[in-house]
């Protein structure tokens, strides 16, 4: 019987715990994930909608993004993430089947199959000069005749054949040092016009045999006021630039080669006009747009050169390129904002005052303003010309108008995620019952008999559907209150046009969305970029009424020098409770660890004048901080110099405006790593609020080994000077790489260690006493991933029982960050095959569920790696004792299985960070991982122990329980 | 501890130089200009399709990419692909594509003799003639649901409680029905003697073995 007893629990414990990779089965997909694929903000498209078919627009985007998208309804048909560096020039069609895109600074050119995306064909053009990069596609190719297209860059001039992109000739324009800034081919002929710059008032006009590339010819002419840059074409033979002082229009018409200059005024054009003008990027005919001070002006020019005002804008306006549209006309869209209302006028390019259509639309606030417009035009039932318009606006959406109407928009801003952090969701309110029971008894058990068919596998297809969109269409997973596992959740997302995101987990949509004020362009604030975004306020105790809110960091410029700017969100509402211009700027953020009556967090911001400076701006914040002052140490690296300081806080600072909240610091300590051998190229920390569960680690041999646990413990990575390029830049004998642990209070330098013949990028993830850290190894050629584990050697000997009666033990000792306790490491490296964007570990509530990697490869899937498996203490014979501790025998490499990627069978499209954050079930850990696209799941590093699974049969647990019972009466009747 | 992973670079290092001496320019390295060279190869995919994701439509989303993401490039229709002005050195080429597992490829391109250039799978260090990448195992993303089987259900917890139950229930009556008298008093007395065993001391051996 005792036997048995045994036999069972073991058999249970196996069962309980045999496999220990997250994996999941397919029809699971989309119960716990969601996947939503973006592009990014467009840049360019154009209209497919000629033949018959799906119409479509293809768009490329600021996140080298190139997709095709469903002109009905937004969906992707296809897109193509291209390398990082290789950022879309421009794209056109041509042959009506390819689409054309021109990359990496004309360099690229590669053409798409329009339905499928397939890539046809790619041609690499050779330059030796970094130039502008022009794309012409000339419009009436036929099929059988002009099939070349023309692409300028890096300085050189190229034919390409649309067919299989053979380049037919090149005609180098660098000699000349000429900066072109417009290629010209008039409609029909066998002539190109090549128009630039060279010096600063110099206009250099070649003019080209299309045929073969022969330079036919090259005129230049002076221009005594000099240029300013950017022209625009108004005809085939007339560009209108603006001269050096920015006030005079200058037409230069290149009517066959020769070169003359008709000088403008803007003053004669435009009455009160005072300072600068901008000419617009626009390709209109006839027409330009100039931004003179608040205004948009449209100039037409007449064939001598000759401008006139056509209209002038006061609002924020944009405008489209001319589309040719029937019987050689052509037709340009303007979009304008009133209130909140955008106003869409498509005009005939030669009639400024006939509108072919006028629509306003309203459209949400928080969307900021028009960007961008393209248009494109269709044919209505009645044989009239109906246009559409393509719209991006300042949050990178993007939206399509026909009719007055908004047809689809798509959030796209979402595609550039900056920083991620989570809040909580309100509680259930009271009279909503929370045990409501699901519809009623008989629905629930018809929807668990259907499940235990499923397991049973006994289900026919029908029932599998039913059961699939049972599921899936559970209400639970996407209510807007908080539930007790934890799962659902806000994610409030930093997105880089200034928009802030609050996403719900249990199925992705945007709860609520804001454009912040502190971070949109205007007059103050040139290029205002986000940076990152706290949780400011997490009321659980004593502010329960409290709604949480976000802290959203920024700087008003691109250096770290420029001056600051906070905003505070609410996240149940989303409305922007708070916004500040700081005078000091922001180089560093630290969050403390204490919060005043309302649970406001206490936030440490440092700017680049060694000024600290303390948020909340309140009494009470400012008491509790006096207490903890002399407790609050921080370090800051400065990667160019490599050095490492800890700082101290000294007292309040000396500025001519007392500043309560304003402190002064002192180095502590610094460490200052030699910059001819060692650069630094990464940092890790463990994570602020990282929870351990156990500080002991019990060997197999019976053993203590002691964690040390210690915040402050800072992994810096160095390379050789030589080996921070990119793989095969350096060999192995001139590279190496350092890693150090360094505790941040003392500047003790707990461990260093070498890898000869390494290098870089390092990713590194920090969790409880150990680090991972992924590189390069040259020797072998292969990325490897090291693993270092720190034990605190000081308390070892207090295993001792005798010790611990005789009280000769120090368990009693305080752990302080003063104390410079005995450590040991151990380490070990392991090969890992592939590339590696982002890494991170997952987290849970308690710290007790072990511990699995997260891993985001080169392929944009995220790889969820047992921590086990990056054990240092991995050997390749373990003891029996060993194995039972769950010691895997030591291998080379460390494994990759495919049913451990947490993304399956998605690609998390140009990944590029992942977050882990624990729900209040031990067990589980949320992972949003977001790139291009964004993708969340669940997972459960040591399978759901502490709850039941989703796939449970409650049906087969109530047959088991009848059939027991019914065994009892039997036994009883018989007995 | 890290010997094993060490000695690894001597065996390439001499496979290396016997390419070196031996091989013949393998595949398409050509040096068109002065500050770089090209590399071209084929992805090639067996095209098994057994599974969903083995149809050849799926390869035009595949990409190839040089040194960890410094440079991607995409697939032509029949496998091909090809990077520009890469310098001399050595190269990591690696291949991203859904449902398969490619191995990461070292390319040495050798400046001083413009042209010869040598491949080899970093996973295996097999040795490339020509740069035709191809999967080393397809991928399975999910895990396969077993099909029904009478030993599933009285694997699991609950076929487990049941069958327990039923032994106990007939089994162990009959047991000890013909169970020797004699014997079950012996035992009995044994068990007396001994005491109860209790779930307690049960537990430490139940717990190491977890």
């Amino acid at each position: 019987m005792a036997m048995a007893i045994r036999v069972f629990m073991l058999l249970l414990l196996f069962l309980s715990s045999s496999n220990p990779s997250f994996s999941l089965y397919e029809d699971q997909v989309g119960l716990m994930d969601w996947h939503q694929p973006y592009i990014g903000k467009v840049k360019h498209a154009v209209f497919q909608t000629q033949k018959a078919g799906r119409k479509r627009v293809i768009v490329s985007t600021e996140e080298n993004v190139i997709a095709s998208l469903d002109l009905r309804r937004g969906e992707i048909f296809w897109r193509h993430v291209l390398g990082g560096n290789d950022a879309v020039d421009e794209i056109d069609i041509a042959l009506g089947k390819y689409l054309i895109s021109l990359s990496s600074e004309g360099s690229i050119l590669r053409a798409w199959n329009l339905p499928d995306g397939q890539m046809a064909w790619e041609s690499f053009l050779q330059g030796s000069k970094p130039s502008k990069s022009l794309l012409f596609v000339p419009t009436n190719m036929k099929a059988d005749k002009d099939n070349v297209i023309l692409v300028f860059g890096k300085g050189c001039l190229h034919a390409v054949s649309s067919i299989d992109g053979e380049v037919l000739w090149k005609k180098d324009l660098v000699d000349e040092s000429v900066e072109v800034q417009n290629v010209i081919q008039p409609l029909g002929s066998d002539i190109i016009y090549a128009v630039g710059f060279s010096g600063s008032s110099q206009v250099d006009v070649f003019k080209i045999n299309a045929k073969n590339g022969e330079l036919l010819r090259h005129n230049s002419a002076a221009f005594p006021g000099g240029f300013s840059g950017e022209v625009s074409l108004v005809s085939s033979d007339m560009l209108v630039a603006l001269d050096a002082t920015r006030s005079i229009l200058v037409s230069i018409s290149f009517l066959d080669g020769e070169i003359s200059f008709q000088q403008t005024y803007i003053s004669n054009l435009i009455e009160d006009f005072s300072g600068m003008a901008v000419i617009l990027p626009s390709k209109l005919t006839g027409m330009f747009a100039v931004k003179a001070s608040t205004f948009m002006v449209f100039i037409r020019v007449t064939g001598e050169g000759k401008m006139e005002v056509v209209d002038s804008i006061n609002h924020a306006a944009a405008v489209s390129d001319a589309l040719p549209f029937s019987e050689g006309q052509q037709a340009f869209g303007l979009v304008r904002h009133e209130g909140s209302k955008i106003h869409l006028t498509v005009k005939l390019g030669h009639d400024w005052s006939s509108d072919l259509l006028k629509e306003s639309i309203e459209i949400d606030h928080h969307r900021g303003l028009v960007h961008k417009v393209f248009i494109n035009n269709y044919i209505r039932t009645d044989r009239s010309y109906g246009f559409r318009a393509l719209i991006v606006m300042e949050d990178h959406s993007l939206m399509l108008l026909q009719q007055g109407a908004i047809v689809w928009s798509r959030e796209d801003g979402l595609a550039s995620v900056i920083d991620v952090t989570t809040s909580e969701l309100p509680w259930e309110k009271a009279g909503v019952s929370v045990a409501k029971v699901e519809h009623n008894l008989f629905e629930w058990l018809k929807g668990h008999m259907l499940k235990l068919k499923g397991t049973l596998m006994l289900a026919s297809p029908e029932d599998v559907a039913a059961i699939q969109g049972m599921r899936l269409k559970s209400s639970e997973k996407s209510k807007m209150t908080r539930d007790h596992n934890g799962f659902r959740k806000l994610l409030i997302v930093l997105t880089r046009s200034g928009k802030l995101y609050a996403l719900h987990t249990g199925d992705g949509r945007v709860v609520w969305s804001i454009l912040l004020r502190s971070l949109r362009k205007s007059e103050a604030c040139e290029y205002p970029t986000g940076l990152n975004v706290y949780q400011w306020q997490v009321p659980h105790h004593h502010a329960m009424d409290e709604n949480p809110s976000v802290l959203v960091v920024g700087r008003c410029g691109l250096s770290e020098d420029a001056p600051g700017v906070l905003s505070f969100v609410d996240t149940y509402t989303g409305m922007e409770l708070n916004s500040f211009n700081l005078a000091h700027s922001v180089a560093q953020i630290i969050p403390l660890p204490f919060t005043d009556s309302t649970e406001q967090r206490l936030h440490l911001i440092l700017d680049t004048d060694r000024h600290a400076h303390l948020y909340p701006k309140n009494p009470e914040a400012i008491g509790i901080f006096q207490r903890e002052f002399p407790n609050i140490y921080w370090y800051s690296i400065e990667t160019d110099n490599g050095i490492i300081r800890g700082h101290v806080l000294k007292h309040s600072c000396n500025l001519e405006l007392a500043d309560e909240y304003c402190f002064d610091n002192s180095d502590l300590w610094s460490i200052v790593i030699p910059s001819e051998s060692e650069k630094i190229i990464a940092t890790a920390t463990r994570k602020l609020n990282e929870v351990v569960h156990t500080q002991a680690k019990v060997t197999t041999d019976q053993d203590v080994m002691y964690k040390y646990v210690s915040k402050n413990m800072l992994f810096v990575a160095t390379v050789s000077p030589k080996a921070t390029g990119e793989i095969g830049s350096a060999t192995p004998e001139e590279s190496s790489l350092v890693v150090y642990l360094i505790d941040t209070v003392t500047g003790r330098i707990l461990h260093r260690m070498t890898h000869q013949g390494s290098q870089g990028p390092v990713h590194a993830v920090f969790s409880e006493n150990w680090v991972v850290y992924h590189y390069f190894n040259l020797r072998a050629h292969r990325y490897e991933m090291s693993v270092i584990e720190i034990y605190d050697q000081s308390r070892a000997d207090n295993k001792d029982v005798w010790k611990l009666v005789l009280g000769k033990h120090n368990l009693t000792t305080p752990i302080s960050s003063y104390s410079r306790p005995e450590v040991i490491t151990k380490y070990q490296s392991y090969f890992f095959t592939h590339s590696v964007k982002a890494i991170a570990v997952t987290s849970t509530a308690k710290g007790i569920t072990s511990k699995q990697l997260l891993i985001g490869t080169i392929g944009d899937q995220v790889l969820a790696l047992d921590k086990r498996y990056v054990d240092p203490r991995r050997t390749i014979n373990p003891s029996q004792a060993e194995r039972e501790e769950g010691i895997i025998p030591l291998t080379d490499s460390l494994p990759i299985i495919p049913q451990s990627y947490v993304t399956h069978t998605l690609k998390v499209e140009g990944l590029r960070g992942i977050i882990s954050v624990p729900a209040k079930l031990e067990s589980t850990s949320l992972v949003f991982a977001y790139g291009v696209d964004l993708f969340f799941t669940q997972i459960a590093p040591s399978k759901t122990y502490d709850s039941l699974t989703e796939d449970f049969s409650y049906a087969l647990l109530l047959l088991t329980i009848v059939a027991l019972i019914a065994a009892i009466f039997v036994t009883w009747v018989l007995s | 501890m890290a010997t094993i992973t060490r000695s690894n670079p001597i065996l390439l290092i001499l496979s290396l130089y016997f390419v070196l001496s031996y091989a013949p320019a393998a595949f398409a390295i050509s040096s068109g200009n002065v500050d770089g060279y090209t590399i071209s190869g084929r992805v090639k995919i067996p095209s098994m399709g057994v599974r969903g994701f083995a149809l050849p439509g799926k390869l035009s989303n595949a990409k190839v990419i040089l040194n960890g993401g410094q440079r991607v490039s995409f697939l032509m229709p029949d496998g091909y692909f090809t990077f520009h002005n890469v310098p001399a050195g050595t190269h990591l080429i690696e291949v991203a594509a859904i449902g398969y597992f490619f191995s990461p490829v070292r390319v040495d391109v050798s400046a001083r003799n413009p042209g010869k250039v040598q491949a080899a799978l970093t996973e295996n260090r097999r040795i490339l003639s020509e740069l035709v990448l191809e999967p080393l195992r397809e991928e399975q993303y999910y895990e396969i649901r077993e099909p029904f089987s009478i030993m599933s259900v009285v694997k699991s917890p609950m076929g487990l409680m049941m069958g327990f139950m039923v032994i106990v229930v007939f089994l162990m009556p009959k047991l000890v029905e013909n169970m020797d008298p004699e014997e079950m008093r012996r035992a009995q007395e044994e068990m007396r003697n001994q005491g109860v065993p209790t779930l307690a001391n049960l537990l430490p051996g139940a717990a190491r073995s977890s």
